[in-house]
């Protein structure tokens, strides 16, 4: 009975956050949603707090990372990515594919895949349209990759730090062991990416005379690189990489507020703190229903070894849980099932690169948006569809072919 | 005579030097922008779950019009430098038609009344590939009512020898 009423109160969260009646945040319903859990006793106060605060410092690193993201673009770094890469191309659809695998790689390994999805695709829709090219498969190139290139670092995804302190690896080891699987992920999609798109990227190149790109924000770039060290670092010297993070995003901010005071309002709405009120809510109703019958279920069908065939077990399990809640939820749920570090990350490699199957994330929000634009021009979802049949259980295999040999290499089960 | 030109990024100069020539034409140009371009932006900013804020700066829809706009207008340059060359003026007169849409179905309706539809092909002639021609074009081209005229994108060039 109480597992029931968890699952349905869950289910009601996530469908307010995906419908979003009249552009409430999230947090209108979850908040509540977390309250009448503890209320109706499904989640025992105690275990409540004990779980917010274990979410305190993923939700804190978060909020750093976006305004990170938030400064870059306002530096001009992905514009100035956007000119790259069309100096590059010089007017080749395939180069500058290419070109954008890199950038949306590297953009969102660092600056998660936020900035990714909401900062880098315009400047690709953009540099697609000045270059007279088709937008198509670059603007879907950076869709896929704000996904899959998310494996590298815990700073890429929330999903990722979520799981982070769970599966008790440092950054360096954790960066370390994804790095080949991210290797090999990102290859595969561009392979499919140059056979599914071969028609789209045959066009023959045109060289358009190029804007020369304007000075790099190198300032911005060199804190960057330094906070990116400095995540791998803090660790031995017992630092929270947290606080590299803020320290990375207040050395960016400080000058921006000398001169703009006003500015400190639009960086404490980069920060979102509403949506870190909604990460705490639901980290609260999915303890309910983990302490249920579905969490009972769920740790029945995780495999306990993490052999090959239990990190391919576990990375199907999550990419199905992902696609049917959202890859949040499903890592709330399932991290705490795996048992050992390496099916922490074999449940990383399911959420990150499930998503991928059914565009936007999970069915909920597809059937929602089928919905919303059942008057106007309905897209074909077919085409996102074949796409993700085709690419997500390649990658699925491929990372975790390649995790488990990382595992094996460097000793750890 | 009425003539069709679709245009696509990437291949439409062919397209719009053999319209130009076609004598006595009534040329529309057409061009196609499709939702896929735009849900490719939006919905994976739905995925995130509210954490992408409400969308700032220019829309997506934006964006794909302003670079229509540069085509066509780009397009209609070309055209008008055919005009200026020595000789009279191979078509009768120009206008523009902008859809959205599914490109192919849009496309072949556009083409009910007309008695030509210039198309270019979506590959060119550095390959011997056996696709030349990607499933718009494809499409568009078995389902035409009216007579249809293929050119290749970098049209000048030789087809490669086999």
């Amino acid at each position: 009975m109480g597992s029931a009423v968890s699952v349905i109160i869950l289910v009601a969260v996530l469908l307010f956050a995906v419908v979003r009646p009249r552009g409430l945040p999230e947090a209108v319903a979850a908040v509540p949603a977390a309250g009448l859990v503890v209320a109706l006793g499904l989640v025992p106060a105690r275990a409540a707090v004990r779980e917010l605060g274990a979410l305190g410092p993923t939700v804190g690193f978060l909020a750093a990372v976006l305004v990170l993201a938030h400064l870059a673009d306002e530096a001009g770094v992905f514009r100035y990515a956007g000119a790259i890469a069309r100096r590059y191309s010089r007017g080749s659809p395939r180069r500058l594919l290419g070109g954008v695998f890199v950038i949306a790689a590297a953009v969102t390994a660092v600056l998660s895949l936020d900035a990714t999805v909401v900062l880098l695709t315009p400047v690709v829709l953009m540099t697609a349209g000045a270059m007279g090219v088709r937008a198509k498969p670059h603007v879907y190139a950076c869709g896929h990759l704000a996904n899959t290139a998310s494996l590298l670092l815990p700073v890429s995804n929330l999903t990722n730090l979520l799981a982070f302190a769970a599966s008790g690896l440092s950054f360096a080891r954790f960066a370390g062991l994804m790095a080949p699987a991210w290797l090999a992920v990102v290859g595969v999609e561009y392979a499919i990416f140059r056979w599914f798109f071969a028609d789209d990227l045959a066009a023959p190149p045109r060289p358009v005379p190029d804007p020369v790109p304007g000075p790099a924000p190198r300032g911005t770039l060199a804190v960057l690189a330094a906070t990116l060290v400095g995540f791998g670092l803090a660790e031995p010297a017992g630092v929270h990489p947290a606080w590299v993070a803020a320290a990375g995003a207040l050395v960016l901010s400080v000058p921006r507020l000398a001169r703009q005071p006003g500015e400190a309002v639009r960086l404490l709405r980069a920060a979102n703190v509403p949506f870190c009120a909604f990460v705490f809510a639901l980290g609260t109703v999915v303890l309910a229903v983990r302490s249920g019958g579905l969490g009972t279920l769920v740790d029945r069908l995780v495999p306990q070894h993490a052999g090959l065939l239990g990190l391919l077990g576990t990375a199907a399990l999550a990419a199905l849980l992902a696609n049917l809640l959202n890859n949040l939820p499903a890592t709330l749920m399932l991290v705490p099932l795996a048992r050992s570090p390496a099916l922490v990350l074999a449940v990383l490699l399911g959420v990150n690169i499930g998503p991928n199957l059914t565009y936007v994330g999970s069915l909920a929000t597809l059937l929602w948006r089928q919905i919303l634009h059942a008057r106007d021009h309905r897209p074909s979802t077919w085409e996102f569809l074949r796409l993700g049949a085709a690419t997500v259980p390649a990658c699925l295999l491929a990372g975790v072919a390649l995790l488990w040999l990382g595992l094996r290499l460097f000793g750890v089960s | 005579m009425k003539v069709v030109a679709w245009l696509t990024e990437g291949t439409w100069q062919a397209c719009v030097d053999a319209a130009g020539a076609v004598p006595a034409a009534e040329l529309t140009l057409v061009h196609v922008i499709e939702q896929e371009n735009i849900e490719a932006v939006r919905g994976p900013r739905a995925g995130l779950l509210g954490r992408a804020g409400p969308p700032g700066g220019t829309s997506v829809e934006e964006l794909l019009v302003r670079a229509e706009e540069a085509l066509l207008h780009a397009a209609r340059g070309r055209l008008d430098r055919h005009a200026d060359a020595p000789g009279p003026r191979a078509y009768r007169s120009v206008r523009e038609l902008r859809l959205r849409g599914r490109a192919e179905r849009e496309v072949v309706a556009a083409c009910a009344d007309a008695d030509l539809l210039v198309l270019a092909r979506d590959g060119d002639h550095t390959r011997l590939g056996p696709r030349s021609i990607g499933h718009a074009t494809r499409f568009v081209l078995d389902h035409a009512p009216c007579r249809v005229l293929l050119v290749w994108p970098d049209e000048g060039a030789l087809p490669p020898r086999s």
